[in-house]
């Protein structure tokens, strides 16, 4: 079914020689992506290519790589999780608003979030339900909660928070630095250690896994768990950008992470996934959302066409490399 | 008569319908009976809406994993714009205008499936980029016009027959003949096949290229049918008209027991779903609690059906 499947029942050895080509292939699409945006935004103005310009045009990809890296976990445990964007939005609230006040409650608040993840993962995993519904109605949850705390916009960060996503290390821009540090955190967790491969195992193989001893529940509260550990830290850097927050200030951040996630070479089915790639295709997502959108003047009734077309063009790179016949 | 019942417990679609009925049970309960005719009619003309959207959905979801219509809720603001705009208030030119509709939705499927197809783009993200486009179309399609419905169109999507909305008995019908084209034509098998298996569906002689983009110009026509009947329910079209239909037709689709998986598709469960959410809008709203509160309890509501419910028991 999958090209892997169909790549098993050839010798071995070229086997081999077409998985490696594969997996490059994969890996080089999401840069390759990202590169057409950057040239695109080079031509346009040039003077954005600095360390300034960078600082301004990534920051807001902060959060949506960090969200984009959640919705990663899920997707690699062969789940889709619905409810990433108001997630994000509802510790975004308690971030502006107990964290600040009373910082040890809202650490609480926040642990138990995660807590939260894991018991919907075990839940999705002992009853066998399609985790799109179950995430779904965890959505309302989220925003529920988030409207019920913080009525109306307001709150303000803690000033630490403020702080660290200020920072502006010599040379390289701060966006830049933590997209590199989120994606090796991840690339090293997930596709580096033994029980990364068990956690994606879980989604490419479940029953192989099952029988080889490990435990499925576990690693389906592990996955959750992590979704819900990145989507905290997402909601903190967003809060820490934009200083004040919102109940609905995440929701978009469902679909922009769903799309990161493929954009970078993931797929929704047999546990393949890309960290690197995941992170790549957020930062081209935030890039071709707003800056190339401003350096081409469109007009605003059209910028949400041209943010659909460049998605599209972005994409399209792909018909370019990708072998015949790679749809499932 | 004990295997019957058990037979039909067994259905995984019957649990929407008990969700559908215990909400409503607890509205009227609420209010000791009062309104409980009137919440059935204005659920299922409400209803209606849902299930036309979550065939379509239904159909995409059923390819298989990954396949899923994100960009209907534009594809009913813009198809409702353009319905209006050419039955332009005139009873006349009603059927003209239910055609362009339906036109404007079967383009925009097309479209769906050609960047698909040509591009190889993922679903999610192909209807996804195609619906920031369909939205921006219509905000610079509709802007400053007086896009209300021809009186006779407005009144016809209206209309009840003892308590029973004429648009339900018609869905009704046509969910029929969903149900008939899912499970008894060549054209519904086909996609079932696929989402089992589209390698295997392909090697049995199955033309797997047609059978998606008819499945994608399906949906899109479906959205433009919706866009069309909601514009003359509500009396006026706007871009924001079919928001609440991205979320909700997946909804109706997976809480009436299609599989995620594809493969594996369910037309009466839609009904149930669809009356399912409504009433569970309705019966929040008659408790008159906020909006904070409103959100909660619809999702805890919708994880514990579909807890109680419990999920695909054959783990293949």
């Amino acid at each position: 079914m999958t090209a892997a499947s169909t790549a098993a029942a050839q010798p071995a050895a070229r086997t081999m020689g077409k998985l490696k080509a594969q997996r490059l292939l994969r890996a080089l699409l999401p840069a390759l992506s990202l590169a057409l945006v950057l040239m695109a935004i080079a031509t346009l103005n040039p003077r954005a290519i600095s360390y300034f310009g960078f600082t301004l045009m990534l920051n807001l990809a902060i959060p949506i790589a960090l969200a984009t890296i959640a919705q990663m976990f899920v997707i690699a445990g062969n789940d889709l999780d619905l409810s990433i964007g108001p997630f994000v939005g509802f510790v975004g609230c308690v971030t502006a608003t107990w964290l600040r006040d009373t910082p040890l409650v809202g650490i609480l608040m926040l642990l138990g979030c995660i807590g939260v993840y894991a018991a919907v993962g075990a839940l999705i995993y002992l009853r066998n339900l399609p985790s799109i519904v179950v995430t779904l109605g965890m959505s309302f949850v989220w925003q529920g909660l988030a409207i019920l705390l913080l009525p109306k916009p307001g709150g303000r960060a803690p000033d630490w928070l403020l702080t660290t996503m200020g920072v502006k290390p010599p040379l390289v821009p701060f966006p830049i630095l933590a997209a590199l540090l989120i994606a090796a955190v991840a690339y090293f967790g997930l596709m580096r250690t033994s029980y990364g491969a068990i956690l994606r195992g879980s989604g490419g193989n479940s029953v192989a896994i099952g029988r080889a001893g490990w435990s499925l529940l576990k690693a389906k509260m592990a996955l959750f768990a992590l979704t819900g550990l990145f989507g905290v830290l997402s909601g903190l850097a967003l809060i820490g950008i934009t200083t004040s927050a919102d109940a609905n200030i995440g929701n978009g951040y469902t679909l922009l992470s769903i799309a990161g996630v493929i954009l970078g070479g993931g797929e929704f089915v047999g546990g393949r996934v890309s960290p690197v790639g995941a992170v790549i295709g957020a930062l081209t997502l935030a890039l071709a959302a707003s800056p190339l959108l401003t350096f081409m003047q469109i007009p605003p009734d059209w910028q949400v066409a041209a943010n659909g077309a460049i998605l599209i063009v972005v994409l399209a790179a792909r018909v370019l490399i990708s072998p015949k016949g790679a749809e499932r | 008569m004990n295997g019957a019942v058990r037979k039909l417990l067994a259905k995984p679609w019957i649990w929407s319908y008990f969700g559908a009925l215990l909400v409503w049970l607890a509205a009227i309960f609420f209010t000791r009976g009062y309104g409980a005719g009137g919440m059935v009619t204005a659920a299922l003309s409400l209803a209606v809406f849902m299930v036309v959207v979550g065939v379509g959905q239904m159909f995409v979801i059923s390819l298989g994993p990954g396949n899923v219509d994100l960009s209907l809720p534009a594809n009913i603001g813009l198809a409702s714009a353009v319905a209006m705009k050419v039955m332009a208030g005139d009873d006349g030119l009603v059927a003209i205008g239910l055609l362009a509709a339906l036109f404007c939705g079967l383009a925009i499927g097309t479209v769906n499936y050609l960047l698909i197809w040509a591009l190889r783009i993922p679903p999610i993200i192909a209807t996804l980029s195609a619906s920031f486009i369909i939205q921006s179309i219509d905000i610079g399609y509709g802007r400053g016009l007086q896009i209300k419905p021809p009186p006779g169109f407005a009144d016809f999507t209206n209309i009840q027959i003892l308590g029973i909305p004429v648009l339900a008995i018609l869905t009704v019908l046509f969910t029929a003949g969903a149900g008939v084209a899912l499970q008894r034509t060549a054209y519904g098998r086909s996609v079932l096949a696929i989402g089992q298996n589209m390698r295997a569906a392909r090697l049995a002689g199955i033309r797997v290229g047609l059978v998606r983009f008819a499945t994608y110009a399906l949906s899109g026509t479906l959205g433009g049918l919706d866009g069309a009947l909601l514009a003359g329910y509500f009396r006026g079209a706007n871009v924001d008209i079919g928001n609440e239909y991205l979320l909700t037709s997946i909804a109706v689709v997976v809480i009436g027991g299609t599989s995620v998986a594809g493969g594996k598709a369910n037309v009466p469960g839609i009904w149930g779903a669809a009356l399912f959410l409504v009433l569970l809008l309705t019966m929040l709203n008659t408790f008159g609690v906020s909006a904070g509160v409103r959100l909660l309890l619809t999702g805890l509501i919708i994880v514990g059906v579909i807890t109680a419910a419990g999920g695909d028991k054959a783990l293949d």
